[in-house]
């Protein structure tokens, strides 16, 4: 039963963070084509702003990989008979990447789409377009270094 | 269809509006020696010049007509549900039915008095009215084509004619802004019912209408409360900028003494001044929507710009009906 609930920590990490960025990625993939259409030099402007709330997902990857690394899956030499205390640890511990990385990666997308908007209307303020989506980056990174920490505590 | 449908739409729109007339460009315009001029200014902003014209009018209307068309097939690459901008086009089709109306008391056609750009074909319309089959009619237009004709052949009164698909123009634009779930276009149906309920205020007193008439011509309206403006309007204009200075729409009165084309300059820039706020909207309808008025009211005003060039109209009358620009 602890196995199982530790598996679960390090797969919902993967899933919502990814399922996250997805919808982020392609609600903002969806404006970058908007701009690019009418004006197809700001191509590679547009991607960056749609790769911004991609990240969540590689953050929630990493959980996943640090979580499977320590619980010893990855390595064939889990302990499958882990207590339930310490199942719901791990399972807790993933949790932050999870959540924040669902809900920040939606609310980054937002940024970004508006964004997209401020450089199809003023391309040379781009510098300053990426710094709102980057904002929210802040809460993702925030919630992947207490996962990292709280896995690493885990013993 | 929801808001979140429209991310590709809005960052297309965003880029267009780059290429909206401001009103430094209109500063220009205005100052523009001659219809050549001005045209060429046009020109240098992409608007489309027609190969063929007659007259300098026929040019003028062929160019903005190609200018609407530019707009109306963005917008239909954009969106797949047209019908959330009926509220934008439905009035064209009630200015059709009066023509329809009209038109089936006389054994002659009159094409030139339809218009096109509306929800249902001219000639749809001119059909139904004409042979008294008002099936392929929608719903609500059905009763107001059949009680306009009705009226038209019994009393022989087109300006009571008039007053009732009038009065239905601006219920179904209301009740099309309603449909639409857009705050944008509600908000403009909300401005257009009730200038048009202050224009009808104001044309009763100098037709010296009384209460009844009145009451029966306003529609109904959010902002204004028509009981009170028909009461009003029966008493006189006095009374009329009385009751709309305790309204929100007591910056009009300065305009309506001025004149009807001040006050018609002030309804269209209160809704472009409304709109504004879309500049600044990311995802949803909205934008799209205040694009397609913005786009409808630089054309409006380039129309009053060279209207004044070919007519030889002294600048300042003509700048004194030039609008504001979205932009």
């Amino acid at each position: 039963m602890g196995i199982a609930l530790a598996l679960l920590g390090a797969a919902s990490a993967a899933l919502f963070a990814g399922i996250g960025s997805a919808i982020g990625v392609g609600r903002a993939g969806q404006a970058a084509a908007g701009l690019v259409t009418e004006d197809p030099t700001q191509f590679s402007r547009a991607l960056i702003l749609q790769l911004l709330p991609g990240t969540q997902g590689i953050y929630g990857l990493l959980i996943a990989f640090i979580a499977l690394s320590n619980i010893g899956l990855l390595g064939g030499n889990a302990d499958m008979s882990m207590d339930v205390g310490k199942g719901l640890m791990y399972l807790f511990a993933c949790l932050p990447m999870a959540f924040v990385g669902l809900v920040s990666a939606m609310q980054q997308s937002k940024a970004s789409v508006a964004s997209i908007g401020l450089v199809a209307k003023r391309p040379d303020q781009f510098g300053k377009s990426m710094i709102f989506p980057a904002m929210v980056e802040t809460y993702a990174i925030l919630a992947l270094l207490v996962s990292i920490l709280a896995i690493n505590g885990i013993h | 269809m929801t808001d979140n449908q429209y991310y590709y739409a809005v960052a297309r729109i965003r880029s267009r509006e780059l290429t909206l007339l401001n009103q430094s460009f209109i500063e220009q315009l205005l100052g523009a020696k001659s219809t050549d001029e001005a045209l060429r200014l046009l020109q240098d902003k992409g608007w489309q010049m027609p190969d063929e014209y007659t007259t300098e009018s026929d040019r003028v209307e062929k160019m903005l007509a190609a200018e609407k068309k530019k707009t109306w097939d963005l917008i239909g690459e954009l969106v797949d549900d047209m019908s959330v901008f009926d509220v934008l086009i439905i009035e064209n089709d009630y200015h059709n039915l009066k023509a329809a109306v009209k038109e089936a008391l006389t054994s002659d056609r009159h094409p030139e008095i339809f218009v096109g750009g509306g929800t249902i074909e001219p000639k749809i319309m001119e059909e139904a009215v004409k042979s008294r089959d008002f099936s392929p009619l929608p719903e609500e237009m059905k009763a107001v084509a059949e009680k306009a004709l009705e009226t038209l052949l019994h009393t022989h009164d087109g300006q009571l004619t008039d007053v009732i698909i009038d009065k239905a123009a601006l219920e179904a634009i209301g009740k099309a802004a309603k449909k639409s779930g857009s705050d944008v276009l509600e908000l403009y149906a909300g401005l257009k019912v009730a200038s048009a309920d202050i224009k009808i205020a104001i044309r009763a007193v100098k037709t010296g209408k009384d209460k009844n008439f009145i009451k029966n011509a306003l529609a109904p309206c959010d902002t204004l409360n028509t009981e009170k403006l028909a009461e009003a309007s029966a008493e006189g204009m006095e009374a009329i900028y009385d009751y709309l200075a305790l309204t929100k729409y007591s910056d009009a009165v300065p305009e309506l003494k001025k004149s009807p084309s001040a006050f018609e300059r002030w309804c269209d820039n209160l809704i472009i001044r409304n709109i504004r706020r879309e500049i600044t909207h990311p995802y949803t309808i909205g934008p799209l929507a205040a694009y397609i008025i913005a786009r409808e009211n630089e054309i409006s005003t380039v129309r009053i710009v060279l209207s004044g060039l070919i007519n030889d109209l002294p600048e300042d009358s003509v700048r004194e009906r030039a609008r504001e620009m979205y932009v």
